[in-house]
């Protein structure tokens, strides 16, 4: 049986406790994730982004739907018969054993004879750059270089799939941006499916082959990243994702949609009645009063290093933020009128 | 202001300096000195005897009628009698406490109270007690016999008086010892690691192996010290189970402190078995510290 899959999930639902007090925390979710591609599941706290990893790594049992994985069903199958190895948040090194004990730890289960294991979990030290630490034990190393060791323990067996939850949440901003480069090269050099965990969108985006955005143990909306960034489907996704206006309007029958500030916008393809407007804080700009869709007044500027962001006032009062590269751009006086150019293409409409 | 730092010190310690010198320091050299007098006529010690080591020879040697020394294998085979039983004790506890120890680490809260007041109750019942009830579980008429003599096919069973009934009695003494250093290593257990283990291929037996036991480790040595020593010394137990005629150190001090009234032959004894623990328990810690992280 081929199948082009690396993991296929269909159907999956899982709750935890029984009875009146069991929570459901996955929700029939569907996923396929192809052979060497970078997915990473985005989503606020709670919403089930462990649990998934957790049931593609089979130390939970689904109470419902298939996992497959390279093809073959292993919905049930425990967690040392699955092709899968997993970077945990804590990194969970073992800490009686050194740093090079612990990345040979599983090509020791799979009975390779010693050289073979020290040649390679030398080779998957070399790949995270952890060789002179061969010796040392866990604790005496930090949390960057833990990290790649559990890297580095994860990838030595060859797994067909890597799954990572939040690997680089303990790591301070500089070295999570320059791990998350690493992780990506590694990635590429090695060939394997990723499965990452991330509730940093930022992250998301910049890694990612594809995203998936969870919210309450459902799949909301699942794409490459620039797809999710410019055309949000959901309002939570749009709102998760970056700085975003969202505007209340209504959509005519005629086609085109209607601001509560009484402009009309040439939007084709909504259904008629309430609907929220979305559109990135880079796409709007500010024209002449009452040369754009609405008139608004602004409240206030600040220069961001590279870009300029203008606050303005809708006549509804609701609030309205525009990002503008172009600094030399000719500002408007702070509290003074502005019109505002909202492109059709960069509108995106969302059923309220 | 360093020195009255210091002196202060010492006046803190004076009490529990004192303490030690006169209960352990003091009874210990009296034994010491003891073990190498000889008994009196009138069955005390002979205060004017000089000291010899003719005690500890006579542990191993005795002399025959012409006056030579042969060996006496007597005090050897209760010697090695008594490192065994408290070997296969060891053991049969560590069997046993290390999946209940495993087990209850990972009960809820109420559950892990229950089964601790659970273990720690026999320490509430007095030994000569929880002997004797062995005494009537294990008796030659009881239920149990019976069962297993149905069962099994090769002859009637014997279940008291012999070395078995003594290292189930041990044992059932001791467990608590065990499993209570056990389950508080498991009680702060990182489980993340076992899930670790397995995602890297290994089966639940060898995760145990590879991952479980190397960390239990100072719990599994503290809670075999805490077996091993106190059951070098047992006599209660051998009298009862054994029935005397599976006599072990302490049933051997014992009986030349009371019947046979020789105390500076049983003070050798006891000597000979500190000197044992001690050997032990050094051993132990030297193995330990070679083996610790850098
Ligand atoms: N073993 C469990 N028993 C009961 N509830 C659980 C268990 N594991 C997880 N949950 C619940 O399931 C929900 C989802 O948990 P999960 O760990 O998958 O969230 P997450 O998306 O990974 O969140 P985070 O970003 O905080 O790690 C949570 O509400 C959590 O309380
Ligand atoms: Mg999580």
């Amino acid at each position: 049986m081929t199948d082009a899959h690396a993991v296929t999930i269909e159907t999956v639902s899982k709750s935890f406790g029984r009875g009146q007090s069991a929570v459901r925390v996955l929700d029939n979710v569907s996923v396929a994730i192809g052979r060497r591609e970078f997915f990473t599941l985005l989503g606020p706290s709670g919403c089930g982004k462990t649990t998934l990893l957790r049931l593609i790594a089979g130390f939970e049992t689904a109470d419902g739907g298939t996992i497959r994985i390279e093809g073959a069903d292993l919905t049930k199958a425990p967690p040392f018969h699955r092709p899968v190895n997993t970077v945990f948040q804590s990194y969970a090194l073992f800490p009686h054993l050194t740093v090079e004990q612990n990345v040979g730890f599983a090509l020791e289960e799979q009975g390779l004879p010693r050289e073979e294991v020290r040649r390679r979990a030398g080779e998957a030290l070399e790949m995270v750059r952890m060789q002179a630490f061969a010796r040392r034990r866990p604790s005496e190393l930090s949390g960057g270089q833990q990290q790649r060791v559990a890297l580095a323990r994860a990838l030595a067996p060859r797994p067909k799939v890597l799954l990572l939850d939040e690997p680089l949440s303990a790591l301070d901003l500089k070295l999570r941006k320059a791990m998350q480069i690493e992780l990506k090269q590694l990635q590429a050099e090695a060939g394997i499916t990723f499965v990452f965990v991330t509730h940093d969108q930022e992250e998301a985006l910049t890694l990612s082959d594809r995203v998936a955005v969870m919210q309450g143990g459902r799949i909301l909306q699942m794409g490459p990243p620039r797809s999710i960034y410019e055309a949000p489907t959901h309002r939570f996704v749009a709102d998760f994702i970056g700085d975003i206006n969202l505007i209340e309007a209504e959509a005519l029958a005629g086609g085109g949609v209607r601001l509560a500030g009484g402009g009309v916008v040439p939007v084709p393809g909504a259904t008629p009645g309430r609907v929220t407007l979305a559109i990135r804080p880079e796409r709007a700009r500010m024209v002449a009063p009452g040369a754009g869709v609405v008139d608004a007044t602004l409240v206030h500027s600040a220069f961001l290093g590279t870009a300029m962001l203008h606050k303005l006032e809708l006549p509804d009062g609701g609030s309205f933020l525009i990002r503008e590269a172009d600094l030399s751009a000719p500002m408007p006086e702070r509290g003074g009128r502005v019109g505002l150019c909202l492109p059709a293409e960069a509108l995106q409409v969302m059923q309220a | 202001m360093m020195q009255s730092a210091a002196v202060r010190q010492l006046v803190l310690l004076l009490p529990a300096l004192g303490v030690i010198v006169l209960l352990i320091g003091v009874p210990l050299g009296l034994m010491g000195w003891v073990s190498l007098l000889e008994k009196s006529a009138s069955a005390g010690v002979d205060w004017q005897a000089s000291p010899g080591a003719g005690n500890y020879l006579r542990l191993v040697w005795e002399e025959d009628f012409d006056g030579r020394m042969i060996l006496n294998p007597t005090y050897l085979v209760i010697f090695l009698r008594s490192v065994l039983q408290a070997a296969v004790t060891t053991l049969l506890c560590l069997v046993l406490g290390l999946p209940v120890a495993l087990w209850m680490a990972g009960l809820t809260r109420t559950g892990r109270m229950v089964m601790l007041l659970l273990v720690t109750i026999p320490f509430w019942t007095n030994l000569l007690v929880r002997n004797y009830a062995w005494l009537i579980i294990l008796r030659e008429d009881g239920w149990t016999t019976a069962v297993l003599n149905r069962l099994w096919p090769f002859g009637p069973v014997q279940l008291l008086y012999n070395d078995a009934a003594v290292a189930i009695g041990l044992t059932y003494s001791f467990l608590p010892f065990m499993i209570l250093p056990l389950y508080s290593v498991f009680e702060k257990f990182d489980w993340r690691l076992i899930e670790a283990a397995l995602d890297l291929g290994a089966t639940r037996r060898r995760a145990l192996r590879r991952v479980v036991l190397p960390l239990a480790l100072p719990g599994i040595v503290a809670g075999s010290l805490l077996v091993f020593i106190p059951c070098l010394g047992a006599f209660v137990t051998p009298a009862l189970l054994g029935g005397g005629k599976t006599a072990m150190l302490g049933n051997v001090i014992q009986a030349q402190f009371g019947p046979a009234r020789n105390w500076p032959f049983g003070a050798a004894v006891s000597i000979v078995l500190l000197a044992i623990m001690l050997a032990v328990m050094t051993a132990m810690a030297l193995w330990r510290s070679r083996r610790a992280p850098r």
